[in-house]
This record gives C-alpha cells, structure tokens and sequence, in this order.
C-alpha cells in the first residue's frame, strides 16, 4: 500500500499539467492552421465552397464535443490507421478549434468595410493577396480578444480526451482518486490547476477587449 | 481486410436511442428553467449595494467559467460526499448543469437589465407600481428580448455539453450510446448515429426558442 500525502498528489497533478497543457498548443496552433482553411472556403467567391465552409462549422459548433472525440476514437482506425489517444485527442481538438476559429475571424473579417476589399484591388492586388496583406491582418487584430477568450474553452475542452485515455490532467486526478479515496481534496486540487491556467488568460482577454477599438 | 459499416442494430436500438434524447430534454429544461432564475437573480445580486453579495457573485462566476464543466461535475458527485452531501447522479447533473450555465447568463442577463434605459422605470415609478412590478413587469420584459438569441446559444451549448453527464451514468442520450456499443461492438456507427440525434436536437432547440421567443416576446427577436 502507497500511502499519498497531500503534496505527492499535487506534484502528481503538477506533472500531469504539462500534457494538458501540450495538448491545448498543439490544438490551438493546428486549430488555427486548420481554421484558415476552412476561413478561406467560408468566404470565397464559389458558392459550393461557401456552402462546405458553413456546413463544417455548423457540424462541429451543433454536436458535443464529446461524441467528435469518440468518432474519431473509433472511426480513425476503419480507415486503417493506428491510433492512439493522444492522436485521437490532438487531432479530434483540432477540428473542432479550427471550425471555432475559422468562425471568429469571419465575424472579423465581415465587420471590415467593404473599401477595405476596394482599396485592395485598386492597388492590383490579387485576392489572396487582398486577404493576406489587407484584410486577414485587421480581422485578425479586432478578433484576437475572441480568440482567446477560444483558448480558454479549448483549455477546459481537454478535460474531455480523459474520457477516451489520454493522461492529461483530469484523468491522472481519476486514477489518483482511486488510490487515495480522497475526491474532494483531488478534484479541488484539479480545479485550482484550471483556474491557475485560465483565469490570466480571461483577463488578458479582457484586458484586449478594452483595448480594442469596438468596430 | 476490410469493415463493413452495418447498421442492422438500429431497429432494436430505437426505444434505447428516444429514451436517452428524452433524457437529455429533460436534463437541458430543467437547467434552462432553474439556470435563468438563478441567473436572474445573481445579475440583481451583481447590482446590489451590499459589496460582500457583488464579490461573491463575481468570485462564483470567474471560478465556473474559469475550470472544465466535467471537473465541476466529479467535484460534484464524488467530492461533496465526503462533506456529508451525497446526490443522485441525475440531481448532480441538474445541479451542476445549472450553476455552468447560470455563470455565463449571469453576464448576458446582466446586460440584458443595463440595456433597458432608465427612463423606462422611473416612468413606471411615475405611474405608481411598486418596486417588485417595475422589475417584473416593466424591466424583466424588455431585458430578456434584448438577450433572447445569447440566452439561446447558452442553452443549446449547455445541451451540448450534457453528454459528458454520461461520466457519471446518468442515462441520457450519450451514455445510451456507450450501452449499445458495448453490446453491439457497433462503435462508430453508433456515435455517428447518436451524434446526428444531437445535431437534430440543437437544430430543432433553436428553431423553437425562436419561434416561441416570437410567440411571448413579440416581433423583432431573433
């Protein structure tokens, strides 16, 4: 028999952080990849890339988390790939940043007037150059306050991936609760480690929105 | 070797399937009913000029909007035990659904009673009624059809996310689908189908509210 004091299961939670915390990067950063995409079929000139920009988004924001994660848990491996719950985890978090942002940053780029488009082509730009020189950089700046108000969403997201084995965070707290039958003292502990990573970046966000010029 | 998707589990599955999305309604109607009149209540609290109310309200809404739900759900259902409190798992999902989702309304409820212009109740002071009608039936009104569409999005992001209350076996709709797959060894099938189910219900969700939002609140909600 084990015995656990107070500080071993901290250090133990402790340790377990820095998989959720790798999982909320790697997430955040091929959310965003992932995002543009679906940005750039959300508002292009071909209605039939519109319609599967709008669908996607509408997909991963009209069903639970959850049952995405458990789809590709289970369906990755039809198609014949190995997979295992941090795949699994990273890549179900992704899709579901991506459809999130790609949706922030049209609500950006759509509150920027239409001259900005305008201005952009009497310049003899092309399109993508429009989008990447003129108007990805100010859809960017007025939605960085929603964005990571996302950040904080998806931090708390990755809770879910304990329920298909990825040792993050809250799954490390399951198998120390088991061990040690102490509930309370565990979960409170796994909450103030959220709290420790979300609230600076609330108030960050915060912070942005006061900032940012309202459009 | 290939696999074949097989959905012959489907016609027995049926009655499991509708009980568990029955389930879920019922989970998100009691949370909006309860979630909306804490909510209304912690925005007023919020106002208050008693300083000790306005901190507590602020502290309780930063700590649930700053952790994961299912961390406020364990905490829940096996951490209160240990004080004494022990739950049904379907009333720690109620209890936990409601204070998640009364920390964001809150906010927009919040909102909705600053957008009402302050005329509006000192004409109704004006004209007589006492402080409780002002509210209710003066302020309350126009509040809630200025935040009618956030207040739906809330709700239906709550339904959404009910379906990680399955952890704590409560038999709704995602926790009927880790049932059948255990039986079928139908996997993939059945989350896809069950996800449709979800994707139907947040559809159908906003179609109503906003149709009964039109009913009770008159023209001009969206």
């Amino acid at each position: 028999m084990i015995e656990f004091t107070f500080w071993d299961i901290l250090r133990n939670l402790i340790f377990a952080t820095r998989w959720t915390v790798l999982l909320s990067i790697v997430a955040f950063v091929g959310g965003a990849a992932v995002g543009l995409a679906i940005l750039a079929a959300r508002i292009a000139e071909r209605p039939w890339l519109r319609r599967f920009g709008s669908g996607y988004i509408a997909l991963f924001q009209g069903t639970p988390l959850l049952m995405q994660l458990f789809l590709m848990f289970f369906g990755l491996p039809m198609l014949g790939f190995r997979i295992e719950p941090w795949t699994a985890a990273a890549l179900g978090l992704t899709l579901y940043a991506s459809a999130y942002l790609a949706e922030i940053w049209r609500g950006g780029v759509e509150a920027l007037p239409r001259g900005q488009w305008d201005a952009g082509a009497s310049l003899g730009l092309h399109r993508f150059q429009e989008l990447r020189l003129v108007i990805l950089p100010q859809a960017f700046a007025i939605t960085r306050p929603a964005a990571v108000g996302f950040l904080v969403q998806l931090i708390k997201s990755t809770a879910l991936t304990s329920i298909i084995g990825f040792e993050e965070l809250l799954r490390t707290a399951n198998a120390i609760n088991n061990a040690t039958f102490e509930p309370f003292t565990v979960y409170g502990l796994v909450a103030v480690i959220f709290f420790v990573l979300c609230y600076p970046l609330t108030q960050y966000a915060r912070m942005l929105e006061r900032k940012t010029p309202a459009h | 070797m290939g696999y074949g998707l097989s959905f012959g589990w489907l016609k027995d599955a049926a009655g499991a399937i509708a009980h568990g999305a029955a389930t879920t309604v019922f989970l998100i109607a009691c949370t909006t009913v309860l979630g909306v009149l804490i909510s209304i209540l912690f925005a007023a609290g919020r106002r208050s000029r008693y300083g000790v109310l306005r901190q507590a309200v602020a502290v309780y809404v930063e700590v649930i909007r700053n952790t994961p739900f299912l961390v406020q759900l364990f905490f829940i259902f096996f951490g209160l035990p240990s004080l004494g409190i022990r739950l049904d798992p379907i009333v720690a999902a109620i209890l936990a659904m409601t204070l998640n989702m009364a920390a964001y309304t809150t906010e927009i409820v919040g909102a909705g009673l600053d957008a009402v212009p302050k005329g509006q109740s000192e004409a109704a002071y004006a004209l007589g009624l006492k402080p409780r009608q002002v509210f209710v039936k003066i302020i309350l009104p126009q509040a809630l059809k200025v935040i009618f569409p956030a207040l739906t999005s809330q709700v239906i992001i709550m339904m959404l996310e009910s379906a990680v209350v399955s952890q704590i076996a409560v038999r709704e709709l995602a926790h009927e689908a880790d049932l059948l797959q255990a039986r079928t060894f139908r996997s993939f099938e059945t989350y896809f189908v069950v996800t449709l189910i979800y994707l139907g219900l947040s559809m159908a969700m906003r179609r109503l509210f906003v149709a009964g939002g039109r009913q009770v609140l008159g023209a001009g909600v969206s």
